[in-house]
């Protein structure tokens, strides 16, 4: 165990960048099953909402993909999470369209602070990675800021339902 | 998880393991710091109501440290679990103590959506073993072996 916060190794960094993939599959494969799930169709605001959500981690997705081959480590499919996400989902689904949109506010949160504590974790970092530093960050803060714009969106139309 | 929780995390395991109050030393060990270092985040941790210290007897988590230690256990136990049961990581103890630093409870809890968790974790985690001990890792590492010879 240790208490520093720097990312020391490529394999370390390829394990994060595998991990944001699993979140922003996740997220990915609860939008589908929010609109799926259900009993009462979504109105045309939140299944919009989804649809934005499910389409931006798809693309979130590729970039770090892209960025996990080139550390030469394995990226995580997509078709490996969605069954699990359907496995767990009756224990921690939402039970109406509230529900729905605090899910997808927690989604976009949590990306935003993994992203946020992944580049101070790698600016904290003295690690000479095999990938370009300044490309990275500036992949995961571009990532990171449409995270920002998510919490927004979302915050905006939760308060237009009040 | 930010460095006070992995304080009371190490401290609330040695005390498992020690069956009382768990020496500084032991724990800069576990957290592999200096002896000062652990001596000062305990003074802090004790200022802010999560730990008595006694000298030469050690530190003990409060009630409330208690508490904040076993949600730090429940991120670091999510995380292994995450580690074994989806991306089937064979080092996973190893890998979770350097993944625990940059992985925020929140975060875990996203993670904790598509493994299958006891509810009674983080009761079942077993300090000396270093996982919980209802995951049955044991034919996981073998099976790893195997395939690694």
């Amino acid at each position: 165990m240790s208490v520093t916060r720097a990312v020391g190794s490529d394999h370390q960094l390829a394990r994060l960048l595998q991990i944001g993939m699993v979140l922003e599959e996740v997220v990915e494969a609860r939008a589908y099953k929010h609109a799926q799930s259900m009993e009462i169709e979504l109105e045309s605001e939140i299944l919009a909402l989804l649809e934005d959500a499910a389409e931006e981690s798809a693309e979130h997705r590729t970039k770090l993909e892209s960025l996990v081959d080139e550390l030469e480590a394995e990226p995580v499919p997509f078709e490996q999470i969605e069954p699990l996400v359907e496995a767990q989902y009756g224990k921690t689904k939402p039970e109406d369209f509230d529900g729905v949109l605090y899910d997808q506010l927690c989604n976009e949160e949590t990306a935003y602070k993994f992203y946020d504590d992944v580049i101070a974790a790698i600016e904290a970092s003295d690690t000479s990675f095999s990938i370009d530093r300044h490309r990275l960050v500036t992949v995961l803060s571009g990532i990171r800021e449409e995270e920002a714009d998510g919490v927004e969106e979302v915050t905006t139309l939760m308060e237009s339902r009040q | 998880m930010n460095t006070s929780d992995q304080y009371l995390k190490a401290i609330y395991l040695v005390q498992q393991v020690e069956d009382g109050p768990a020496s500084t030393g032991r724990v800069a060990d576990v957290l592999d710091v200096s002896p000062a270092s652990a001596n000062e985040m305990i003074g802090k941790l004790q200022d802010r109501g999560f730990a008595d210290h006694e000298k030469y007897k050690g530190v003990s988590l409060t009630e409330d440290g208690i508490v904040r230690a076993r949600e730090a256990l429940q991120t670091y136990c999510i995380i292994e679990r995450f580690l074994i049961e989806v991306l089937e990581v064979e080092g996973f103890r190893e890998e979770a103590k350097t993944l625990e630093t940059v992985i925020d409870t929140t975060v875990a809890e996203r993670l904790d959506t598509i493994i299958d968790r006891e509810s009674q974790c983080p009761s079942c985690f077993g300090p000396e073993a270093d996982v919980c001990e209802l995951l049955e890792c044991d034919s996981f590492e073998t099976a790893d072996s195997e395939m690694a010879d």
